[in-house]
């Protein structure tokens, strides 16, 4: 049984179909990276995925059960945009996600502080967009979750923190636990991904392993996605 | 470390370990580092990682004992075949390359020479 799973999945908004009919099986044990131009369905699949919106049709399951309240507990969802209130401080963050989740764990959310430069006096709205960024990923690693899905985790940070957060990611990875990541630094995620999900217009295009795809086809998981998204868009196989 | 994408990552790794021990800065026998802490020291996928050690042990680099962890092997006529086989990877790299630029192999042998008594 594979930990998140959508069958047909789609989802319309208005006169656009954001995901659509969207079948892939994801397992515990991989790190995925989940690859696409903007507006190809990415974080809308990761909210179906994370309970926060509902499909139009088709579902997705939890460890063979339809996605609901009760996954929402074992699946930690970054979103893009910041959701603290400006009045926040650092450390609020950590008590408002301890109100909210039960896997909350405030002593590794401040080993990640403290990884991440941050101290918990600092006030959100005094956040640099970077400094946001890097909250936002330790509180979110702070949970035991089973899924984390990170999305866009290195957008906006700079090099040094990158590397930082790819060590947070890897450290968090293991054989029970699914990881799946957004980014459009590509790079950033070849050698901690081993798994890679292409969309397009909302549609899955195809999930491979990429140590595999780099053996058969010599390329790496960037030039797939030149390939895939390149030329006008025409699919090279 | 920095990897070429598109060659497979548990090569590049596995390589890397290779000629750790092929230079003896990994002893016959000493223990390495788990699945895990490589592929946190190397910035690498774990199952990557277990992938590196799977391969070496096929090859017979290196064996697992249940329990304690991958060790490097006490073969040292293995390791010696491995130190061969790198050699030989590399200077058919080199003439290779001296080919391309048009250099015959007895040329190439007196810039080497050269080279050494630098």
């Amino acid at each position: 049984m594979s930990m998140l799973e959508s069958k047909e999945i789609t989802k319309v908004f208005g006169a656009k179909t954001a995901v659509d009919h969207v079948t892939l099986q994801l397992d515990a044990g991989h790190v995925y990276a989940m690859l696409g131009p903007n507006g190809s369905g990415k974080t809308t699949w990761m909210k179906m995925a994370a309970g926060l919106c509902k499909p139009t049709g088709g579902e997705i399951r939890f460890q063979g059960e339809p996605v609901s309240i009760e996954s929402r507990k074992h699946v930690a969802y970054m979103s893009t945009e910041p959701y603290f209130y400006s009045w926040m401080t650092v450390r609020d963050v950590g008590v408002y996600y301890s109100d909210f989740f039960q896997d909350y764990s405030a002593e590794r959310y401040r080993q990640l502080l403290q990884r991440m430069e941050l101290t918990e006096d600092l006030k959100t709205r005094a956040l640099s967009s970077g400094m946001m960024a890097k909250l936002k990923i330790a509180v979110t690693l702070a949970r035991d979750a089973q899924v984390y899905m990170l999305d866009e985790p290195f957008n906006g940070i700079d090099l040094l923190a990158r590397d930082e957060i790819r060590a947070c990611i890897l450290e968090a990875a293991s054989e029970d636990k699914l990881m799946l990541l957004s980014s459009h630094l590509v790079e950033e995620m070849e050698a901690i991904a081993d798994c890679a999900v292409f969309i397009r217009e909302g549609k899955l295009i195809e999930c491979v392993d990429l140590d595999t795809m780099r053996t058969e086809m010599g390329v790496s998981m960037t030039d797939r996605y030149r390939q895939i998204y390149g030329h006008a868009g025409e699919v090279q196989a | 470390m920095q990897y070429d994408a598109n060659i497979p990552i548990w090569l590049q790794v596995m390589t890397m370990l290779q000629t750790d021990i092929a230079t003896g800065q990994r002893p016959p026998g000493e223990k390495l580092p788990s699945g895990r802490d490589l592929a946190l020291s190397c910035s690498i996928n774990p199952n990557t990682a277990a992938r590196v050690y799977q391969e070496l042990e096929k090859t017979g680099l290196c064996v697992t004992r249940r329990g304690l962890g991958t060790f490097v092997t006490e073969d040292t006529a293995r390791i010696a075949r491995l130190r061969e086989e790198l050699a030989r990877q590399a200077v058919a790299q080199f003439v290779k390359t001296v080919k391309e630029l048009g250099i015959s192999p007895q040329e190439a042998l007196r810039m080497v020479t050269e080279e050494e008594n630098e």
